[in-house]
């Protein structure tokens, strides 16, 4: 089904309730609707706290949205998923084969290397493991990080070295959706052109990209569409 | 991991100790290759869910169902003692909080291993010792100390040596009640890694009770949040703790503390 974009998102809502706080309801989505089909990188644009964060991490089923579809073409099958009603166990399957999250933090394992944490999602989609510590030390050289940082677990690094090890492990597996919040948050310009390179090839490769991106001139480097998301959409239609 | 045939089901579990509530009215699906993590405060039935589970206590009502080897879904209290047994020494393991429950202090730890082996057959002394060997290698224990009781040994490698006890005889479900609560930080980290590792590696699926959500997030792929014997929450491990919507287990998930 060529004619089927990667991701289709439909009147998607997202409000949280804080129990903690007397139950405090705070809209943050309302009829939220939009496709990104292969090729294609969308940059989610808006101020902070508008729910651009919110947004990425309902498309990673990290958030639960209140209402809604987020529809997903499933890697190497010709269906799509909701994965707002999909189970946990489609969800873990959608996150080895077809989608990739970037966040601006990397979430360490203990007393596993830098070069291991980039080479498990190859791996894990069936790379032998030395193919797949190649390909890692491939992306870890492009992105700069110096050589004798590879062997070792990334909890002492610095920000920047941390975040070089979250991008190479979020574009080592080729998935036909990548999600990436901020990833170039903490780079120095090199390593910035460095990561809209890997969006570029990512691009061409037919991957389709939602990004949210603070700096400028990256945004105007990557991106194909432009989707303002407002603040509060839902709370001045209500007034 | 990918879903393939149900493991276990359960539906509407119930444990009491006279009119105390132990656990009530749970009901899941776990399915191969599946990490599945019960959390909740000390009292909250975590522990006697895990033990009505795998048949040690006995359910006042519901069922649990296991996909038996060559039998397929069976209802566990149609299960003879005998082939209940059975289940627990060859396709189930279990990993105690305290070792000295999961082990047997006084002999090696080859036998503690080779035990298990002979529980399913094997009878050749050379080869029980060349797995048992093979095991503590796995786990990163010296092969050196196969001769040695785990009374010598630390409290990491007792954890370490009771994941090679159950692994060794390949089963497709373990138990695991606060495997790191008695460790240091140090120590759990190592311990953790290995079991990220091996459940991958073996396909095994794992039901985990523990009060540390790090650890949780670190191994489980679903996480079940428990409060006074009830389920009040269940779902894909980082939405429940990133989006959490149940007032317990935002009050849960609000009170961690983080390094």
């Amino acid at each position: 089904m060529p004619n089927l974009p990667t991701l289709g998102v439909r009147r998607l809502g997202k409000q949280f309730t804080l129990h903690t706080q007397g139950g405090a309801r705070i809209p943050v989505l309302d009829e939220i609707s939009f496709d990104v089909d292969h090729g294609e990188c969308l940059v989610l644009d808006g101020p902070s706290g508008a729910g651009k964060s919110t947004l990425l991490r309902c498309l990673y089923a990290n958030y639960l949205p209140t209402q809604g579809e987020i529809w997903v073409r499933e890697a190497g099958s010709p269906g799509r998923i909701d994965i707002v009603l999909a189970t946990p166990q489609q969800i873990v399957e959608l996150r080895r084969t077809t989608i990739s999250y970037v966040s601006q933090f990397l979430r360490v394992i203990p007393r596993v290397s830098a070069l291991d944490i980039v080479a498990e999602p190859a791996q894990r989609l069936g790379c032998a493991a030395a193919e797949a510590r190649d390909k890692a030390a491939a992306l870890l050289a492009r992105l700069n990080l110096p050589e004798r940082l590879w062997q070792l677990p990334p909890a002492t690094f610095s920000g920047g070295e941390q975040q070089r090890v979250n991008i190479a492990r979020g574009f080592i597996a080729e998935r036909p959706l990548m999600l990436l919040d901020e990833p170039t948050a903490s780079l120095d310009a090199i390593n910035r052109n460095m990561v809209v390179s890997l969006i570029r090839e990512a691009c061409a490769r037919g991957a389709a990209i939602v990004g949210i991106f603070h700096d400028a001139e990256v945004r105007d480097a990557v991106a194909t569409r432009r989707l303002p998301v407002q603040p509060g959409i839902a709370a001045a239609l209500a007034a | 991991m990918k879903p393939g045939k149900l493991l276990l089901q359960v539906r509407d579990l119930s444990k009491y100790y006279g009119n105390r509530v132990g656990c009530e009215r749970v009901s899941f699906d776990l399915f191969p290759g599946e990490v599945l993590c019960i959390a909740g405060e000390s009292g909250s039935g975590k522990s006697t869910l895990l033990q009505t589970l795998a048949f040690e206590l006995r359910p006042n009502s519901g069922s649990v169902c296991y996909d038996l080897r060559g039998e397929g879904l069976t209802d566990l209290a149609r299960l003879p003692d005998a082939s209940l047994r059975e289940l627990w020494r060859t396709d189930w393991g279990f990993v105690r909080q305290n070792p000295r429950d999961g082990l047997r202090m006084r002999v090696s730890a080859g036998a503690n291993i080779g035990e298990r082996l002979m529980a399913i057959g094997e009878r050749h002394y050379g080869d029980i010792r060349l797995q048992a060997q093979d095991w503590l290698r796995t786990v990163e224990i010296d092969e050196a100390r196969l001769d040695e009781a785990p009374t010598s040994f630390s409290g990491g490698m007792q954890q370490r040596l009771q994941i090679a006890r159950n692994l060794v005889t390949r089963p497709r479900l373990v138990f695991m009640d606060e495997p790191t609560a008695g460790l240091d930080v140090s120590v759990q980290a190592r311990f953790l890694d290995l079991l990220r590792r091996l459940t991958s590696e073996l396909n095994l699926a794992v039901i985990l009770v523990t009060h540390d959500l790090a650890v949780a997030r670190l191994l489980a792929h679903r996480l079940i949040v428990m409060r006074q014997g009830r389920v009040v929450e269940t779902g894909l491990t980082d939405q429940v703790l990133d989006d959490p919507h149940h007032p317990y287990t935002q009050l849960l998930v609000s009170s961690v503390l983080t390094a």
